[in-house]
């Protein structure tokens, strides 16, 4: 234990900061420092379970369970701390790199301290609601910390360089070129161009957002009027329809950056939510534990 | 022809007006030419309501008319009072065009015919220039504007703008901004845009395709009217609205003036000011430059300085300058008792690069400067302190650590500290007084001013940092003695970025040291230039050819715009062989870089990609300017989640202004560099800093203090755009407030709107908001703190190109 926290005492002064050369993920932080530690103490729990006994038999009010509930309890709320410490921007050394990654390793090891608290004694009722919303919290942050893992590289190939405002500005750059390019147009051929022009890029919904897939996209279904339409000079509609080709590319972009986005983002609003109703539900649960003494 | 005053002031603005003034107030005969209709005209120009700031505070204002800061109205209305009780005699719309005749009888022409007769002159017509008009009718409304300081004080306006250069072109792109809803036209005379830059050019192009400008060319106005503008086009006359005219036509800058009187400059550089006497004489005798043509920006120098040179002109001779109590302050703490002009003359006798400065100068730099009494023994600075100011030792004698108990002396009248002053860098040894000295420390802009005026103190640095560098670089007991062959025949030679100064495989002997910028090594594997190393300033390459007589083995060119000292390899041979120590050193340092370079080739016969990867990160980092960089923020992709909190953390631990845009910015094999502030080597933005507040703090951070007067140079001078210059958010209710209460807008930087909800009608003043690398804070900076997968660090070029990168990746 004394080498895992050698990096910690090598505090950042004024003068002499701590400084990486190199990126390191927060799975992989100081080297795996905090798989480690979650990893003994689930190992500690499951081993020591086995060899106490505990009589009539393992449940969650012998003084072993008591043991573990406190721990697990304590564990959550000092979990919960990281959303607090997330926007705490305070001037001293943290690293909520280090935060994220004991975070992680930790709740994952509330799997063993939670259901080896229960001794195995699940029913309806609502201790077991305590346990269950903890194993949905816990599912939830896997998804968290899997698409961390996975989509990042997928975020930022295709964005290539471009910010969202960029995004943003091509799509209205194409608009303002469409406008002037359709005024040759026919009434019939100009109805979809102006429908694409309406069309606002984040609408959709938030089926069409984690999805990627618009079926009733105004610039797809112009585009396809457009190029089965024989009503206008070809050349205008030819303009028409390569900067409508154009925009197209410019709107898949965007909304696959939305998409990877609210990809990352959408399961904080299960995690969060539930972390809140399981704080509640563990609340309950101990309240009537210590009222049925 | 009028009769002949006793001075005859040129340009009302603060130091022209405070010069009439005081010739009002002693009964002097003066006149003021002003060639508006109205006084202090550049200030006039200033948009409606903007506050005027009264930097430096410590001056003390000697002016018979009031300053203090406050808006552009109250200034102006002070100072129109203040003429009429001083009894200013002012002839407006009196454009002096011609001077001649001599001291005691000068003829003033001015563009309308009228001739002023003066016995002296004082010129405080500023730097701005005339700029040029609109020639045609209606040239003279008070639409038409010369300068646009604010885009945003344009909202739905009709607006042209004329001249086709880049001021134009700029000044058009942003009044155009989409969300002002201007409807904005350029004009152009002629059919291209053949005198402005590619970019402004294409920018301005892409704004047109876009439908947010229209680009008119071969038109030019024809008839201004209030409301409309006449055009004249290929096809005919055309008349469009108009509601405000930008003009950008070009100015007559004042020098070719000045310099028609006969008076002379320090140099024929851009920033060369007028050769000064300490009583403002030029030297034309009975002229006189005072305000910012005479190297003053500052409104209270101005003002100042005509006081004082009205009062020189009277005959007074004892009157001290307003500057004389802060003199006195910096030489308070010494042991011997002087007065403030013996101690000027004592240094200027003792110290060898003030031999050939003015007094007026001396005065300046000392202001700029601090001067101490250290004991025998005491420590000026550590090894590896950061410091980029320069000393000069007026007494006694400075000792050099140069290694353990290896000590050498510098001499008086010598300088000490100007590694600092030329790369930036750390200090590369500690130095101690030798004795009881005393020594002037000259800050870096100090410094580099005093090079650029005096080319004497220019030369003396010059070659005492060539023989300094050298020797630090090359330890081993060498000599000031042993150098001067090198020294003698060594040039020093500007390479810009990206050029080649060692060619793989040519023949060649020289060696080089690297004086400021840095350089890469590439050598040629399989057909392909593979990045072998990064040389930061202060090291030296060109030496493995000496020592092998072989063709060079790898191609060095810069990173950035760098400057080299070129040494024969004949000289530096005869070095080496003075002193076997330095030759067994740098045979060491050879056998090194020889190995790195094998190990590298190694790597790429079996991990070819890899290689290539890291050859071509290595590039990209260099392609994006950080070959300059001292600490650079560099996001991997593969880690970040685009949730901003490196923004908010940036926003947060300031004054709620993030420093950097973590969107923004080059990405290559997913390594991010986003705009963000790299603390350059050279800082750009710290080259034109009037009230001179950007400085390097003792992390090597560049960092601005109190002071800034958002004039928007620092931003304009930054290649990589990380200077805002913004207006702190009123603060925002706390954290747990946000979380529980839902009060203020939460973490990170406040919207727009909210920020202009809370001000109401209050438009506060926008300085210039940068990267101070979380200056003061313990923790260090607070965007990589925040980062919560470990997505953002901050490296500087070296440790991040390390060999251990290539290690990782190809193990």
């Amino acid at each position: 234990m004394a080498s895992i926290f050698r990096r910690r005492r090598n505090r950042a002064t004024q003068t002499e900061r701590v400084r990486e050369r190199q990126h390191e993920g927060f799975l992989r932080y100081a080297g795996f420092r905090w798989a480690k530690i979650s990893g003994a103490l689930g190992l500690i729990v499951i081993v020591s379970y086995a060899l106490i006994d505990v009589t009539p038999r393992h449940n969650g009010g012998s003084w072993y369970g008591y043991t573990l509930g406190t721990i697990g309890a304590l564990l959550i709320l000092w979990l919960t701390a990281l959303g607090y410490r997330k926007r705490k921007m305070t001037s001293d050394y943290w690293s909520l790199k280090a935060w994220t990654s004991a975070h992680v390793y930790l709740g994952l090891s509330l799997i063993v301290i939670g259901t080896w608290h229960t001794g195995f004694q699940l029913g309806w009722n609502v201790h077991t609601l305590a346990w269950a919303l903890m194993m949905l919290v816990i599912l939830s942050g896997l998804y968290g910390v899997v698409v961390y893992a996975t989509l990042p590289q997928a975020l930022s190939n295709n964005r290539d360089q471009m910010t969202q405002m960029q995004m943003l500005e091509a799509i209205r750059a194409f608009d303002r070129q469409l406008h002037s390019a359709a005024q040759p147009l026919s009434p019939a051929d100009t109805a979809p161009v102006l429908a694409s022009l309406d069309e606002n890029p984040f609408a959709g919904g938030i089926g069409a957002r984690l999805s990627g897939r618009y079926p009733r996209c105004a610039t797809a279904a112009a585009l396809s009027a457009l190029a089965a339409s024989h009503g206008s000079a070809p050349e205008a509609r030819e303009k028409v329809v390569g900067l409508l080709r154009q925009k197209q590319a410019a709107l898949a972009r965007l909304r696959a950056h939305l998409r990877i986005r609210a990809l990352l983002e959408i399961w904080l609003y299960v995690h969060v939510p539930l972390t809140f109703a399981l704080i509640a539900a563990l609340s309950a649960h101990i309240i009537s534990v210590f009222f049925y003494w | 022809m009028s009769e002949a005053v006793k001075v005859a002031i040129i340009g009302s603005g603060p130091a022209g007006l405070s010069a009439a003034s005081r010739a009002g107030q002693l009964g002097m005969s003066h006149v003021l030419l002003e060639k508006t209709d109205h006084l202090s005209d550049t200030i006039f120009k200033y948009q409606k309501g903007k506050r005027v700031l009264a930097t430096p505070e410590r001056l003390d204002l000697r002016s018979d008319c009031r300053f203090a800061e406050g808006a552009r109205e109250f200034i102006l209305g002070n100072w129109d009072e203040d003429a009429a009780n001083n009894k200013v005699n002012v002839a407006y719309h009196a454009d002096v065009v011609e001077v001649t005749g001599q001291k005691g009888d000068f003829a003033i022409k001015t563009a309308k015919g009228d001739v002023y007769r003066a016995e002296n002159i004082v010129l405080a017509i500023g730097t701005q220039g005339n700029p040029n008009r609109l020639r045609c009718e209606g040239f003279d409304l008070p639409h038409i504007i010369y300068q646009v300081d604010d885009p945003e004080d344009f909202k739905d306006k009709h607006i042209t703008v004329v001249g086709s250069g880049d001021a134009g072109i700029e000044n058009a792109l942003g009044v155009a901004e989409e969300a002002l809803e201007n409807t904005v036209t350029i004009l152009n005379r002629s059919k291209d845009f053949a005198r402005a830059k590619a970019k402004n050019v294409s920018d301005m192009m892409d704004a047109g395709e876009n439908g947010l400008l229209s680009i008119r060319t071969e038109t030019q106005p024809k008839k201004v009217e209030p409301g409309w503008l006449m055009l004249e086009t290929p096809d005919g006359e055309e008349k469009i609205p108009c509601d405000v005219i930008v003009a950008r036509l070009g100015s007559v800058a004042p020098r070719g003036f000045v310099e028609s009187m006969g008076i002379e400059f320090t140099g024929p550089d851009r920033e060369a000011f007028p050769k000064l006497s300490p009583t403002f004489e030029s030297t034309v005798p009975g002229i006189f430059v005072i305000g910012a043509l005479a190297g003053y920006p500052l409104i209270k120098h101005c003002m100042n300085q005509g006081y004082d040179v009205v009062e020189f002109i009277n005959g007074n001779t004892s009157l001290t300058p307003a500057d004389e109590k802060d003199l006195a302050a910096i030489f308070a703490g010494l042991p011997q008792q002087k007065s403030v002009s013996e101690w000027l003359d004592y240094l200027r006798e003792r110290v060898r690069i003030f031999a050939d400065v003015s007094p007026l100068q001396m005065r300046e730099f000392m202001l700029d400067s601090k001067v101490a009494f250290y004991r025998k023994g005491e420590v000026v600075f550590e090894k590896g302190e950061p410091g980029s100011s320069l000393f000069a030792i007026a007494d006694g004698h400075a000792e050099v650590e140069v290694g353990p108990d290896i000590t050498v002396p510098i001499e008086q009248g010598s300088i000490f500290g100007e590694v600092g002053l030329i790369s930036g860098r750390k200090r590369g040894a500690t130095i101690r007084a030798g004795a009881d000295a005393i020594f002037v420390e000259v800050s870096r802009t100090a410094a580099l001013k005093l090079m650029a005026a005096v080319p004497g103190a220019k030369r003396v640095i010059n070659r005492i940092s060539l023989e300094r560098q050298l020797l630090q670089i090359f330890k081993g007991g060498l000599t000031v003695e042993d150098l001067a062959p090198v020294v003698d025949e060594a040039e020093v030679i500007r390479v810009p970025a990206g050029k080649v100064v060692i060619q793989e495989g040519d023949a060649g002997d020289d060696v080089y040291v690297i004086r400021s910028g840095s350089m890469v090594v590439e050598k040629d594997i399989g057909g392909k230039p593979i990045f072998l190393r990064y040389l930061p300033a202060g090291s030296y390459f060109g030496e493995m050819a000496v020592l092998n007589d072989e063709p060079r083995n790898a191609t060095v060119k810069a990173a950035v715009g760098s400057e080299v000292i070129k040494l024969t390899g004949a000289g530096f041979k005869a070095m080496l062989a003075a002193r076997p120590q330095v030759r067994a050193a740098t045979e060491a340092a050879v056998a090194e870089r020889a190995q790195m370079n094998s190990f590298i080739e190694s790597r790429k016969a079996s991990y070819s990609s890899a290689v290539d990867l890291y050859s071509d990160t290595a590039s990209f980092i260099m392609k994006e300017g950080l070959g300059e960089a001292t600490d650079a923020l560099l996001i991997d992709e593969n880690l970040c989640v685009g949730c901003d909190n490196c923004e908010k953390a940036c926003a947060d631990s300031h004054e709620g202004l993030s420093r950097l845009d973590r969107e923004a910015g080059k990405t290559f094999a997913h390594l991010h560099v986003p705009t963000s502030c790299r603390h350059c080597e050279h800082p750009h933005c710290m080259a034109d800093c009037p009230p001179n507040v950007i400085h390097r703090g003792p992390d090597g951070e560049v960092f601005m203090e109190p002071g800034c007067i958002g004039c928007g140079n620092c931003m304009r001078n930054c290649p990589y755009g990380v200077i805002r210059m913004e207006a702190a958010p009123p603060p925002k209710p706390g954290l747990l407030s946000w979380l529980l209460l839902g009060k203020g807008p939460g973490p990170g930087e406040p919207s727009p709107k909210w920020t202009k909800k809370q001000l109401g009608d209050e438009k506060p003043k926008k300085i210039a908001v940068k990267c101070d690398m979380c200056k003061g804070l313990a923790g260090g900076p607070a965007c990589v703190r925040a980062c919560p997968t470990g997505a953002a660090i901050r490296v500087s070029p070296e440790e991040f190109l390390s060999i251990a990168r290539l290690d990782e990746a190809t193990d």
